[in-house]
């Protein structure tokens, strides 16, 4: 039985057991606004309704189905055959970030986004932005042509007015993100050299300078090193949210998930310490998470490398002395596995990073886990030299300015100083594909082409390349613009050439072995990606930890009694380039399940100091001003989040990025500071926090869906338990029957199925399970699922698919505010992604009066849109909660045509995925576990025929997940992935045997026996603790 | 015969020479110079028809050619992939008829031919130039990737197979005009003998009629007591009947039912469109292509045997043939109809055709599992389609419909490694496998 006492809550109403929530939460479905008078009788307008529909039915009996009409091709492409899915590699980037991927298109439209396999970075996987930036290709607020002085022109005129422009605008800057590509680089050099000389300024909206800084102090270049978690035994972030949003999260969790799979073969993982203020996505899976000040960050790295030193027999560094809980037990970790070990810091300040620097040496991590010798290009962008352009911009001293995809005015925290800046440019250019707040403000707009209309090279790593190749002809009069800065420079050649030739002249000529030139392009092209070896250095220390360390000794308190504001960034939303994605807003952010908005994350106790209750959506707005500018936001109650600091996300407040984006939540950039040369983002001084009394609701899906008070939903067990007892943490239910204790698999009231061909199943492993949200956003992309804005989602009406249900635990219930400031003081926290679990003894199946939900021959669960009437009986006896409900018609709705315009205009319907029905109102709906993939699947292999292989077929959340937590296969195939994760015995009966220990059932002791099995989660923590 | 032909092909000026002569004369004497079917009376089709009327046997094929029945076969299957559509073995066709073309060439040369037909036209090839005039230009395409083996297939197939015995094909065409098949009668004698037994029914009535008047005349003059009397001269009371309960009865349940069942036939018949048979762009006839020519169907819609769509041809298919066909039945100019198909491409503005068969979009149909994976025939489900000048929708396209096929269809298992395991557990079963077995009733087969 189980040992566990934990006690496990979604939010602090469920754990306060607070009366408003209980009622609510025994409901299957919210208080629907009721369409029956007061007195209970039926209004006139009812009545005439009703009578509206009898005349429609009527009517429908006499007309003719319309004319539809067949339009084939003139011409039709060789390739291209309708109904026939085609993949072409591609490269996704945005500023500084990146992912080689595959684009899926369908009659020459994208419509969506996968992993390229062979990519070495992002190993064919991807995160929720890049899953769902296939959308904005849809946008219709993208440009359309050029614009001079907010007029529609053409390039003709435009290209003349730049080149005359420009040639007399004197100093010309160009400013942008981070260039990852080496010929758009090339492009500009020509650009440059046809302008005097126009320096190229990069910056990012989530600055790593203090990185690229500190490596210049400490080893002599400025450069961003790679990192390789898979090798860490031992990893000590200090702030740095590696999972979610920090440099290169796609490829930092795939490594992560490495060292944190465990087997009965390999009882070994490794432990991961965070330091953090915000509860972070990496915090809530470290092993040991400590809360920590903002203003004592800096002195807590000094700490642990004081606390090394000592162990390496190295003198300290001077510094004050903070009590930090674990943070001597992670000095001994890193020490016992040094070499093998990595400290990371999220913060921005270059001293706290060359202390890092420091403490990686020490542990000889160097060349290991962390590698100055073979840089990454991601986010390098210069905030000291950005910090400078801006004043020129402001003093009148910069003649031209060319901004090239980015958007300082909104995301750099000078932007109004900016706005102001770019009225005294004698011209102003941008490239960017919106009239967003940058590109509104200047006189010519070059639009780019979306990235999936584009060319373009990549170079992400030192020896590593991708190409980026256009999967749909553009939609728009844009122009790529590479190539709008090739012919302002005076070239004749169009990009595709100008990349073509860069390519021949540099890689082809530095790689052998090629037939020809030809053959290396086309391969480089079908593969998406190419690597070549590349010398790598190991670069020695130069700098001085000891100057480091006293200027963060004196920069940092070890008791700052202020209130004290960290700035970080969404899963979701990011730096906010892709705000305007309606998938991206309505996505429940990993840890506070909310949706449509940011907000003030308070500590527990701060809320209860300041009267602050929230109860579900329920809560009240708080200003907060930071020298001098005031924002006012709504507060969120957050566990785990430090005492006395706040946390405010990046990525919201947008003002001009669309009928989506725009009135969103608050722009947090614009009380970053920028005082001491770098974007801080740990604002530790003059923050004020005032309760304004306004009340608010935010839209969180935290506690839609509960289990209701079900303990064993979430299984798990410390490191050194499992290693004792493989099934450690399992929760064993046994069922009383003729005298003996049987297990609820035993007892069925049904006959049980046969499955002779297939037996799909999914394995979802919670120790790898991230919680990042990625296969939320696939799943809404494979499968049409609605986005039904924010009043909805308050409603509960939101219509995922899977969700990721996220618990914290902590060791007992609580019943006064006390025992809740405790409990939320800094709580555990477990991820279960959760979609139908496609049940052998399926409880909806049985209580549908008109059989629209039946079971199928491969053990999956079918729903059948069109046979359902829509009594919801079945998501009344759905014990996971996973069935949603069409309340409305949600495409072709103009009250959904902003929030939903991937099924309202014609341009967005472009991104549905023609295979799968999009349902309309009244009728249920649920995970079909990719159904019309795994028909596409086997009529493939019945037209070669072969038996289906194991791998073809995968399901859109599986495909996406980037630490491949979920694993789908035919647990009929004795050598399946998931039949030997599962370790199945061969059999064609629903109910399998199950050999491996950690897998279990959620809510076994009701033997619906679901198709989906968990493994528990382990944990490497010492004893069992919250 | 053979002698003569050789020597008119070989020596290429007095072919020439000769070939146009007869066309001069064949013109001058007011013949006209295309048949019906547009085959030109020229002196090569004019041998080709003679050596026709004397039966096959009269090429001398090239004794390099294999007649084994596996070269055969392959060739076929290489002849129905490339060849098809533009020739006939034994009839001239877009292209000319192809048995004996080893006994007018040597196999070598036709080889070449096949591979690049263009090259040995430009290499002067004096039969090569004058077979490519007389085609009127008409360019074969290269086939370069046809392998040597293939080519001696293909050359074994248009030589030896499918021979149709002339002693035989008389005796099918006889067998055919004599109407009907073996088994059954002849509807028009099943017509005959109702008429016959309603002509029979009718005569008993009547002379049931006339017993009945003449026993009661006969009666009446008898003497019978009061109750015989009275039985024997009552009157029959229409009036009383058609009053009477249970007649009322019956007749308001009969218009009840009938109503009933017109209501319920119309609301099934509610989105239905069988027989519909809208009126087209272009008046393309499929008893012309698919029926007359025979034109495979897969020819044009390509996407039959991959996926989901069969698509609906795109102009540049057309242009395939109609690039050189611009008119119907050897018409002068060009047919209005096909003109149409050239204005689309001159102008790049697609063919807008009418959907004849629509499904509603909450159904999933894929063309490729029917016709590739289970083998059915396009017409178990589109009809007669090489009979139609217009294409209508000739089945119901209801769930009913799908259903029902899926409850009686048997899967070719046969070689698809795909069904082993559900023959193995099916094996101890009677019944053949069916698609509805294995999940074909299931509602997410069709329903996602």
């Amino acid at each position: 039985m189980k040992e566990n006492k934990k006690t496990y809550w979604k939010g602090l109403e469920q754990l306060s057991n607070d009366p408003e929530f209980v009622k609510h939460a025994d409901r299957e479905f919210p208080e629907v606004p009721s369409v029956i008078g007061e007195d209970g009788s039926a209004s006139r307008r009812d009545f005439l309704k009703v009578m509206g529909f009898s005349l429609a039915a009527a009517s429908l009996a006499a007309c003719e189905a319309p004319v539809r009409k067949a339009i084939p091709y003139v011409n039709k492409p060789v390739d291209i055959n309708p109904s026939i899915p085609n993949y072409y590699a591609s490269t996704f980037s945005s500023g500084g970030d990146y992912a080689s991927i595959v684009v899926k298109t369908r009659e020459g439209r994208p419509i969506k986004i996968d992993g390229n396999e062979l990519s070495p970075i992002n190993k064919g996987k991807v995160n929720a932005i890049v899953e769902a930036s296939v959308l904005s290709l849809y946008d219709k607020q993208r440009l359309t042509g050029p614009y001079i002085g907010g007029k529609k022109s053409d390039w003709a005129t435009l290209d003349a007015e730049v080149k005359s422009k420009l040639a007399s605008a004197g100093t010309v800057k160009i400013v942008s993100n981070t260039i990852l590509s080496p010929s758009t680089e090339k492009a500009l050099q020509a650009l440059s050299v046809a302008f005097g000389g126009a320096e190229l300024i990069t910056y990012d909206p989530l600055s790593n300078y203090g990185i690229s800084k500190a490596a210049e102090t400490f080893y002599g270049q400025a450069v961003i090193p790679s990192y390789h978690f898979d090798k860490a035994k031992t990893i000590v972030s200090f702030g740095a949210d590696f999972l979610g949003t920090w440099i290169s999260p796609i490829e930092f969790a795939g490594q992560y998930a490495k060292t944190r799979k465990i087997s009965k073969e390999k009882p070994e993982m490794s432990r991961h310490y965070q330091f953090e203020s915000n509860l972070s996505l990496t915090g809530a899976n470290a092993d040991y998470r400590t809360p920590i000040k903002a203003s004592q960050s800096g002195l807590a790295v000094l700490a642990l490398y004081n606390a090394v030193a000592t162990k390496a027999g190295v003198t300290a560094v001077s510094a004050p002395s903070v009590e930090i809980a674990h943070l001597e037990k992670a000095a001994t970790d890193l020490w016992a596995t040094k070499g093998a070990s990595l400290v990371v810091s999220g913060s921005n300040d270059p001293n706290v990073q060359v202390v890092v620097n420091a403490l990686n040496e020490l542990l000889g991590n160097n060349g290991a886990t962390v590698d100055f010798g073979s840089p990454v290009h991601f986010r390098n962008g210069n905030d000291a030299r950005m910090n400078q352009f801006v004043t020129e911009l402001k003093g009148g001293q910069v003649g031209g300015v060319i901004f090239f995809n980015c958007n300082p005015v909104y995301d750099f925290p000078r932007g109004a100083e900016i706005a102001e800046g770019i009225a005294k440019a004698k011209v102003s250019i941008s490239t960017n594909g919106t009239f967003d707040e940058t590109s509104s403000l200047v006189q010519l707009v070059a639009p780019d082409h979306n990235f999936l209309e584009s060319w373009n090279d990549f170079q992400p790593k030192n020896g590593h390349f991708s190409l980026a190749q256009p999967t749909i002809t553009p939609l728009f009069d844009t122009r790529q613009a590479q190539e709008s800065f090739l012919v302002w420079a005076g070239s004749t050649s169009n990009y595709y050439d100008f990349l073509q030739a860069n390519w021949n002249s540099t890689l082809y000529a530095s790689i052998g072995g090629l037939a020809s030139f030809q053959e290396f392009w086309d391969q480089s092209l079908f593969n998406g990606v190419v690597a070549v070896e590349t010398a790598s250095s190991t670069l020695v220390p130069v700098g001085d930890v000891s100057l480091a360390a006293a200027e963060v000794a004196k920069a940092y308190k070890t008791d700052n009694a202020g209130a004290e504001l960290v700035i970080y960034s969404k899963v979701g939303i990011g730096n906010g380039t892709f705000a305007n994605n309606p998938w991206l807003q309505e996505m429940a952010d990993p840890i506070t399940k909310a949706t449509w908005d940011n907000y003030l994350t308070v500590s527990q106790k701060w809320a209860i100091a300041n009267g602050v209750t929230m109860i579900e959506e329920n809560t009240s707005k708080a200003s907060v001003t930071v020298n001098g500018k005031t924002l006012v936001v709504p507060i969120l109650v957050q566990p785990g989040q430090a005492e006395g600091t706040f946390g405010l996300a990046l990525g919201y407040g947008r003002t001009k990025a669309g009928r989506v984006a725009d009135g969103v939540g608050v722009n947090a950039y614009d009380l970053l500071d920028t005082s001491k040369g770098f974007v801080n983002f740990d604002i530790t001084a003059g923050v004020e926090v005032a309760v304004t009394g306004e009340s608010y609701k935010i839209a969180r899906t935290q506690t839609h869906q509960t289990f209701m008070g079900r303990e064993n939903v979430i299984q798990e067990a410390t490191l050194a338990d499992y290693k004792v007892d493989n099934s450690a943490g399992r929760y064993k239910p046994e069922i009383y029957r003729d005298g003996e204790f049987i297990k609820p698999s035993k007892i069925s009231l049904w006959k049980g199925h046969q499955y002779s061909q297939h037996h799909w199943g999914l394995a979802i492993d919670m120790n790898s399970c991230i919680g990042c949200g990625a296969c939320t956003i696939a799943c809404q992309v494979e499968n049409n699922v609605s986005v039904v804005g924010k009043q909805e989602v308050l409603n509960r009406r939101e219509m995922a698919w899977i969700r990721i249900d996220r618990y914290y635990s902590s060791d007992a219930p609580a019943d006064d505010l006390k025992a809740i400031e405790v409990a939320a003081d800094n709580p555990e926290v477990t991820f279960q992604p959760m979609m139908c679990q496609q049940c052998n003894n399926a409880p909806c199946e049985t209580v549908c009066p008109v059989a629209a939900t039946t079971h199928s021959s491969e053990g999956l669960n079918q729903m059948t849109y069109n046979r359902c009437i829509g009594t919801r009986y079945c998501a009344n006896n759905c014990p996971y909660k996973v069935r949603r409900f069409n309340w409305f018609k949600y495409h072709d709705n103009k009250d959904f045509a902003a929030a939903n315009f991937a099924q309202n205009d014609d341009l967005g319907k472009m991104v549905l995925n023609p295979d799968v029905t999009v349902r309309s109102r009244g009728v249920m709906e649920k995970c079909s576990m990719c159904v019309q993939r795994i028909q596409a699947g086997k009529l493939t292999a019945k037209r070669e025929k072969r038996k289906v292989q194991d791998g073809e077929i995968n399901v859109a959340c599986a495909a996406a997940c980037p630490t491949d937590a979920l694993v789908f296969g035919d647990m009929n195939d004795p050598s399946s992935k998931v039949s030997k994760l599962l370790k199945i015995e061969e059999n064609i009966s629903a109910l399998k045997e199950v050999g491996e220990e950690r897998a279990y059932h959620v809510l076994e002791e009701i033997n619906v026996s679901p198709n989906v099995w968990y493994f528990t989660k382990i944990r490497n923590k010492d004893k069992n603790e919250a | 015969m053979k002698v003569l032909f050789e020597k008119l092909n070989s020596g290429s000026t007095f072919a020439g020479v000769i070939e146009n002569r007869i066309n001069y004369l064949i013109s001058h004497n007011m013949l006209s110079k295309r048949s019906l079917v547009g085959v030109r009376l020229n002196f090569h089709t004019l041998a080709v028809l003679f050596l026709m009327l004397i039966g096959t046997q009269a090429f001398a094929v090239d004794p390099t050619v294999a007649s084994s029945d596996e070269v055969i076969a392959a060739g076929k299957t290489v002849f129905n992939a490339n060849c098809k559509t533009c020739h006939k073995l034994d009839q001239k066709y877009i292209g000319p008829a192809l048995r004996g073309v080893t006994d007018r060439n040597k196999p070598e040369w036709v080889k070449t031919w096949i591979k690049n037909s263009q090259a040995v036209v430009a290499s002067g090839d004096s039969y090569a130039v004058a077979l490519f005039k007389e085609y009127n230009n008409s360019v074969m395409p290269a086939y370069t990737f046809l392998s040597d083996e293939d080519l001696n297939g293909l050359l074994a197939y248009i030589e030896y197979g499918d021979k149709v015995d002339p002693a035989a094909a008389a005796a099918t065409a006889g067998a055919a005009a004599t109407g009907g098949s073996g088994s059954g009668i002849p509807a028009e004698y099943l017509s005959i003998i109702l008429g016959v037994l309603v002509l029979v029914l009718l005569l008993i009535l009547v002379v049931l009629g006339l017993i009945v008047s003449v026993l009661t005349k006969y009666l009446s003059k008898q003497d019978l007591d009061q109750d015989d009397k009275e039985f024997v001269s009552q009157k029959f009371e229409f009036g009383k009947v058609l009053k009477s309960d249970g007649f009322v009865l019956i007749i308001t349940l009969f218009v009840v039912a009938m109503v009933a069942k017109t209501a319920i036939d119309g609301l099934y018949s509610i989105g239905i469109q069988q027989g519909y048979t809208p009126s087209q762009p272009i008046a393309f006839s499929h008893a012309l292509h698919a029926g007359q020519y025979e034109i495979a169907c897969q020819y044009c819609h390509t996407g039959v045997e991959i996926g989901k769509s069969a698509n609906i041809p795109s102009a540049n298919i057309c242009m395939n043939c109609h690039t050189h066909i611009q008119n119907v039945g050897g018409k002068e100019g060009v047919s209005p109809e096909i003109q149409k198909i050239y204005n689309a491409v001159d102008n790049n503005t697609p063919i807008e055709w009418v959907r004849v068969h629509n499904l509603p979009d909450l159904a999933y149909f894929n063309h490729s599992q029917h016709v590739k994976v289970g083998g059915i025939e396009c017409q178990t489900c589109h009809g007669p389609i090489q009979e139609m000048e217009v294409v209508g929708q000739h089945s119901a396209l209801t769930m009913g419909w799908c259903i029902d096929c899926h409850r009686q269809t048997e899967i070719t298992t046969e070689g698809n490694a795909y069904y082993d395991k559900l023959v193995q557990l099916h094996s101890d079963s009677k019944d053949a496998l069916k698609v509805k077995d294995i999940g074909g009733l299931e509602c997410a087969k069709c329903h996602y």
